[in-house]
């Protein structure tokens, strides 16, 4: 393989990371921060995908479809967390996953209703369709670049949330003792009511950039979930920046395993994972 | 005296046993046929099974609903594509409900699992959909047939067609499970046999569909062209991926019909003019079609499909036995006999059956035309699966 190939490669890695942080990093949130085991992380994936197909072909713009399904995935949040996942922050994880496996079939089958069980295309939107040719054969899709620089601002505002903001550091009270951010006067449900929306936003979100790329399709929610918790878990539950690392070293695992292993490739980014879950039980970055 | 109050009550009773009488009068002359329909009525395949089911009921219906004097009673078993409760499955229609015929299914694993079963109790199976070839290959056995494909014949067909337009090298790339590394392998066999030269064979494990390395690797490669077998989402982001990387306009993108068949909605302006082949496609220009579509679309207030076709084949295939030996089908040989030489009239076009029980029929080459595969030619006419390890 010539230099050349090698850098596109790279280029792939590091673009398909970025989209696997999008989804991860509402996960960890969630998590971590309020210790839920969120099965239906990936149907907030799948939904995000669907709105996009339903409201793009409303309102015969993406852009549109991006705002108002934002939108909507943040009221489905404060209300799933209103209804359902506040009554469980208390019980047991086993109880959590019950729910969170329920919500799945749920949502599935509300999905097979409503929009049925074909696969959709979502449109590009024209100013993103464009390719730029990187060799005589071969150019890159425009909306893959933009895909990624959509990861990267988020990944950014997510950092200033939490980091420099007064939200954020009532949200990294709220992670590490609970009951003295209550006995210190701070509305502690209202700070986990809004972490959940904006997990359930960011899946939403990623799925709604993805589906362009990716096409909406049955049962997208779940391959998503899978790869999504072993992203979690190296980078170390809870740590958005942990899943950054931890996405953009699956994307260069599984890309260059494809290249150079591919006999094993299905099986190395498992090996990653125990391999690091070695060296690091708690994973990549450790949580304060 | 008490006359008998005229109560609604009595009326639908009257009204129900008159109902019953025809029916009554049946059951005494001849028992009913029993068919166990076991097909996916949940998760991705729902459509697929509920087409096989409104093609195979509409050849029943064809022969007034009966089959050498006998009517037909449907069983159905919901299989869920789920190979692990496929023997359960099987079992709930061949002991519980003691069916004479098993149908089914789409998924090769399930099929798999009920061609051991058929092959163990000795209950007649017609497969209308599942390619795998194991099934008329080492697990072949008389009472087991198929109506529909082995993955072998499109992607053999492929191989040849790809050489008459002058490829001399080309790149595979699938899933790596056994219906994805059978279509490629039968590619091989027939393009390498003509002179032409595979690359590389690339294979990604089912079902992811991050395509984007090996695109980069194709590039890189530089074949003539690319043989590819995806289905379903990944059928619909793999064409997408391929038009947007930019090969399509340099290395042309070649697969078994699957690749473009009922996906074309989502696959849009990426998919125009791929050429796959098939047994079936759109535009086919022979009156058995034609009567086909109409009668279907009556029947059931939407267009057929390749699967239609496989369900409808297959009750024709049922017909063509159990008419033969007049309804009687204690007479096994002689119902296996007349299955084995049935010379059906397709919508796909002329339909025999090879020696190991697997259709012999034209595959053609099908060219994506806006949201039809239209027939442009016949790739391999009357080509038969070798059936390979079959024993019969």
């Amino acid at each position: 393989m010539d230099f050349y190939s090698l850098l596109i490669q790279l280029l792939n890695a590091v673009q398909y990371g970025l989209l696997l942080f999008l989804v991860a990093s509402g996960l960890t949130l969630i998590f971590g921060i309020m210790g839920i085991i969120n099965l239906a992380h990936g149907s907030f994936y799948m939904i995000g995908a669907y709105l996009a197909f339903s409201l793009a072909s409303l309102t015969g713009s993406l852009l549109w479809a991006v705002l108002l399904g934002t939108v909507l995935a943040v009221a489905l949040g404060l209300f799933l967390e209103w209804a359902l996942f506040s009554r469980f922050y208390r019980r047991e994880h086993l109880e959590q996953v019950l729910l969170t496996y329920g919500l799945i079939l749920v949502f599935e089958e509300l999905r097979s209703l409503i929009l049925g069980n074909d696969v959709h295309g979502v449109a590009v939107p024209a100013a993103l369709s464009a390719s730029i040719p990187l060799t005589d054969t071969l150019s890159y899709p425009v909306y893959r670049l933009f895909m990624s620089g959509v990861c990267l601002v988020l990944a950014g505002g997510l950092y200033l949330l939490i980091q420099r903001t007064r939200v954020g550091m009532m949200i990294r009270a709220g992670s590490s003792n609970r009951e003295m951010v209550q006995s210190l006067g701070l509305n502690i449900n209202l700070v986990y009511r809004l972490v959940f929306a904006l997990g359930v936003a960011l899946a939403a979100l990623a799925g709604m950039i993805a589906a362009p790329a990716s096409s909406v399709y049955p049962g997208m929610g779940t391959q998503v979930l899978i790869i999504c918790f072993v992203v979690v878990v190296i980078g170390g539950i809870g740590s958005v920046w942990g899943a950054l690392l931890a996405a953009l070293l699956i994307g260069l695992v599984d890309t260059f395993g494809k290249v150079f292993l591919p006999s094993i490739s299905g099986l190395l980014v498992y090996l990653l994972m125990a391999v690091i879950l070695l060296w690091r039980p708690e994973g990549l970055v450790k949580r304060t | 005296m008490t006359r008998p109050h005229l109560t609604l009550r009595r009326i639908l009773g009257a009204a129900a046993a008159l109902l019953l009488l025809p029916a009554a009068a049946a059951r005494a002359d001849q028992p009913k046929i029993k068919v166990g329909l076991m097909l996916p009525y949940s998760g991705t395949y729902t459509s697929l099974g509920v087409n096989i089911t409104n093609g195979f009921k509409l050849a029943i219906a064809e022969h007034g609903g009966k089959l050498g004097g006998r009517e037909i009673e449907y069983f159905t078993v919901d299989d869920e594509s789920d190979p692990a409760k496929a023997p359960d499955n099987a079992n709930k229609l061949i002991k519980r409900d003691k069916v004479d015929v098993l149908v089914g299914t789409v998924h090769s694993g399930v099929a798999l699992a009920m061609a051991k079963m058929a092959k163990d109790t000795g209950t007649l199976l017609i497969v209308p959909n599942a390619g795998a070839g194991d099934i008329t290959g080492p697990l072949c056995a008389p009472n087991i047939f198929r109506t529909s494909f082995t993955m072998w014949q499109s992607g053999y067909a492929m191989g040849k067609e790809a050489l008459r337009e002058g490829k001399k090298t080309a790149v595979t790339f699938t899933w790596k499970y056994a219906a994805g590394q059978e279509s490629v392998d039968a590619f091989k066999e027939a393009f390498e046999a003509g002179g032409g030269k595979v690359l590389k064979m690339m294979a990604l494990p089912f079902p992811q569909v991050e395509f984007q390395s090996y695109l980069t690797e194709i590039a890189a490669l530089k074949p003539d062209m690319v043989y590819s077998f995806f289905s379903g989402g990944g059928a619909v982001k793999y064409v997408k991926d391929y038009a947007a990387a930019g090969l399509k306009a340099h290395i042309p993108l070649y697969g078994p019909g699957f690749l473009t068949d009922g996906t074309l909605e989502g696959q849009g302006e990426a998919a125009q003019g791929i050429l796959t082949t098939l047994h079936y496609g759109d535009g086919l220009d022979n009156p058995k079609d034609k009567a086909f579509r109409a009668a279907y679309l009556k029947a059931y207030g939407s267009e057929p499909d390749v699967f239609s076709v496989q369900g409808y084949d297959s009750g024709q295939l049922l017909a063509a036995g159990v008419e033969a030996v007049k309804g009687d089908i204690s007479r096994r040989k002689a119902l296996i006999a007349a299955m084995e030489h049935a010379k059906l009239d397709s919508p796909r076009g002329p339909l025999t059956l090879s020696r190991s029980h697997n259709p012999v029929n034209n595959i053609y080459l099908r060219k994506v035309e806006g949201k039809e595969n239209k027939v442009i030619g016949v790739a391999s006419p009357a080509l038969a699966d070798p059936g390979r390890g079959c024993k019969m």
